[in-house]
């Protein structure tokens, strides 16, 4: 389809004003639409702020969840923050070096024929929806031996994968291969040349990749309902227990009427999304200042 | 330099570092190799575990299960019909409503808005996609709930009354409108950013040339970046089903588990990913719980189709464009 050159088309004024009319109604839908997701997004924002500030003090921070309907409205989370932070923890712990290692082979030593179907697999893996994640790791893993927060650190590590690995493959791509030629020309091996010139290259991209990867499952919930949600109220370190997290408390939270626990859940909802908006607009900065930086260069 | 360093060095030592040079390489090869392949093993295990865990429900109701629509622990009956039916009533409904605006935020923000509002906009829809889908979910139970009550369901039921899916008005928080705007909500930002690179792709001297046609800036969208695009918007549309159909913890806090078929958006309903979602710590019997794995057969083959059929069109439209370039 293309632009017909309509000879009458322009003369006549009728038909011109009728044409700029219909092209300033989409000009305003198209501005409406823009400035309705982002009156969305600020909406809901303003109602986890308004809705939580009140719950937060020192003993919410300090105190543990307390069960679920008859429980006083004057507790903390200290539980569920530590919790989310070991899963979180170990998740980065496991998909972080072999996202990087799968980038290294995908970049670095991977023909383009084996390359393409690799990529494909990695994108699709990012596809699969987390709660079938979920299913998986309990079938694999909390079926007969029962739930731990390492099984969740698991299935958060399988979300986290094809988002590390991709970011990671993008910066690698970025390196100049002046700088490979360049070392292996001066006789560095090429597990040299990729550890000590290429990496340390990429790793601002690579930690961007991974802060938002990480911020992306901080607040993942279906994969820990299967894996880690047999929780006790007692503060607890040890990753072989399923533990509490910020993300189940608020889903927990949210399904019962009581208004103390829903002020909680708010309040909660604050912390985590204060912390995966914060990381993730700073790992956006940084990303777009060393990109801007690296294409001034050129 | 001497001249024995210039020839090619020999003797053990040389020997022995040019060998460990070499096991450096293969050790990081086969490293990363064996990183390299973790997502197909992922992908393999994960098809093959979830099979096996629905092994026992496939035995009892083979492939009746996809049309039986009770869910009855009591009995033992279970079936997925229900939720095959509010998982593409609400997907469908989500997309025909996110898929416009998405596209529409892409033109704003690709051809429309002046510059320097570009970049804090995309930001901001893009943080729309990581709110955390719980966060989303408690919002829509305790917020957007009894605003759809009071203010939203009365205009849909006196517009669109006269069609199935508007009849009546909504008297609780929790209905399958809820899930359709929570959905719509999640797919929006994801859509829009495909949108948003391929629009940015349309070759320049395309559009300049419509406009210096005389075409005004819509009909140049219409005639030069929609057809450019037409590929890649549907595997943006595709993707944002995907996800749409895939999102369990948002869904299962606003739809309010229904246990009957209907195409009233006003009602309450049920999908595959709330469904599983919401039975997470009430599976008693083995049946049941692999019933439940059953569902997540029927996610997990919807979501690789879906994946594979989008990612095999944005690679041909990236080689498209590549070649053209």
């Amino acid at each position: 389809m293309s632009v017909q050159a309509d000879p009458g088309y322009s003369l006549s004024s009728e038909r011109l004003r009728r044409r700029k009319v219909v092209n300033r109604i989409m000009e305003a839908l198209a501005t409406l639409a823009a400035l309705l997701a982002v009156a969305v997004l600020v909406i809901v924002v303003a109602s986890v702020v308004k809705k939580g500030i009140g719950a937060i003090n020192v003993d919410f921070f300090t105190q543990t969840t307390s069960t679920f309907s008859f429980g006083p409205s004057q507790s903390g989370i200290a539980n569920a923050i530590v919790g989310s932070l070991v899963i979180v923890f170990f998740a980065i712990l496991m998909a972080l070096p072999v996202g990087i290692l799968a980038a290294i082979y995908l970049n670095e030593f991977a023909s383009p024929r084996m390359r393409a179907p690799l990529q494909l697999a990695l994108d699709v893996l990012n596809g699969i929806p987390a709660i079938v994640v979920g299913i998986f790791v309990y079938v694999l893993l909390v079926l007969g031996s029962g739930q731990s927060a390492l099984k969740a650190s698991f299935a958060l590590a399988i979300l986290m994968l094809p988002l590390v690995a991709r970011s990671t493959q993008e910066v690698l791509a970025l390196v100049p291969d002046a700088l490979r030629e360049g070392s292996l020309a001066l006789g560095a091996p090429r597990w040299r040349t990729t550890l000590s010139i290429v990496l340390p290259q990429a790793v601002g991209g690579i930690i961007t990749g991974a802060t938002l990867a990480t911020a992306r499952v901080a607040g993942e919930t279906a994969p820990l309902l299967f894996t880690s949600s047999l929780v006790g109220n007692e503060v607890n370190w040890n990753p072989s227990h399923p533990l509490m997290s910020m993300p189940y408390f608020i889903f927990a939270a949210s399904e019962q009427a009581d208004p103390g626990l829903q002020e909680q859940a708010w309040a909660t909802a604050l912390v985590l999304i204060a912390f995966v908006l914060v990381a993730s607009t700073i790992a956006r900065y940084f990303g777009l200042r060393s990109r801007r930086r690296r294409s001034g260069k050129r | 330099m001497t001249t024995a360093a210039r020839t090619a060095p020999t003797g053990p030592a040389a020997l022995q570092r040019r060998g460990r040079f070499r096991f450096g390489d293969s050790l990081l090869y086969g490293l990363t190799l064996v990183a390299g392949f973790a997502a197909v093993v992922l992908l393999i295990l994960i098809t093959w575990k979830v099979l096996a865990g629905a092994k026992l429900s496939w035995q009892t109701f083979h492939l009746g299960f996809l049309t039986e629509t009770t869910w009855n622990p009591v009995t033992e009956v279970f079936g997925a019909g229900l939720f095959i039916f509010g998982t593409a009533l609400t997907s469908i409904f989500a997309l025909l409503v996110a898929g416009p605006i998405a596209i529409a935020i892409a033109l704003f923000l690709t051809e429309l808005a002046p510059p320097w509002i570009r970049a804090p906009v995309g930001a901001l829809v893009e943080m729309l996609a990581s709110v955390p889908s719980v966060v989303l979910g408690l919002w829509g139970i305790l917020v957007m709930g009894p605003w759809v009550v009071s203010t939203l369901s009365p205009i849909l039921s006196t517009l669109f009354g006269w069609t199935p899916f508007f009849d009546g008005e909504q008297t609780v928080g929790s209905s399958q409108l809820s899930a359709v705007l929570i959905l719509t909500i999640m797919v929006v930002p994801i859509v829009s950013s495909i949108c948003r690179e391929l629009f940015t792709n349309v070759p320049t001297e395309l559009k300049e040339g419509a406009l210096a046609l005389g075409a005004t800036r819509w009909e140049m969208i219409r005639g030069v970046v929609f057809p450019y695009s037409r590929a890649g918007i549907s595997a943006a549309l595709i993707l944002g089903l995907g996800r749409a159909v895939g999102e369990a913890i948002a869904v299962t806090q606003v739809i309010g588990a229904g246990t009957k078929i209907s195409f009233n958006l006003f009602s309450t309903g049920d999908t595959l990913a709330s469904k599983i979602a919401a039975s997470y710590n009430s599976a008693g019997t083995n049946l049941e719980r692999s019933s439940l794995v059953y569902l997540g057969v029927l996610l997990l083959i919807f979501s690789l189709i879906v994946n594979v059929l989008a990612q095999l069109i944005v690679r041909r439209v990236a080689r498209r464009q590549q070649g053209r370039t």
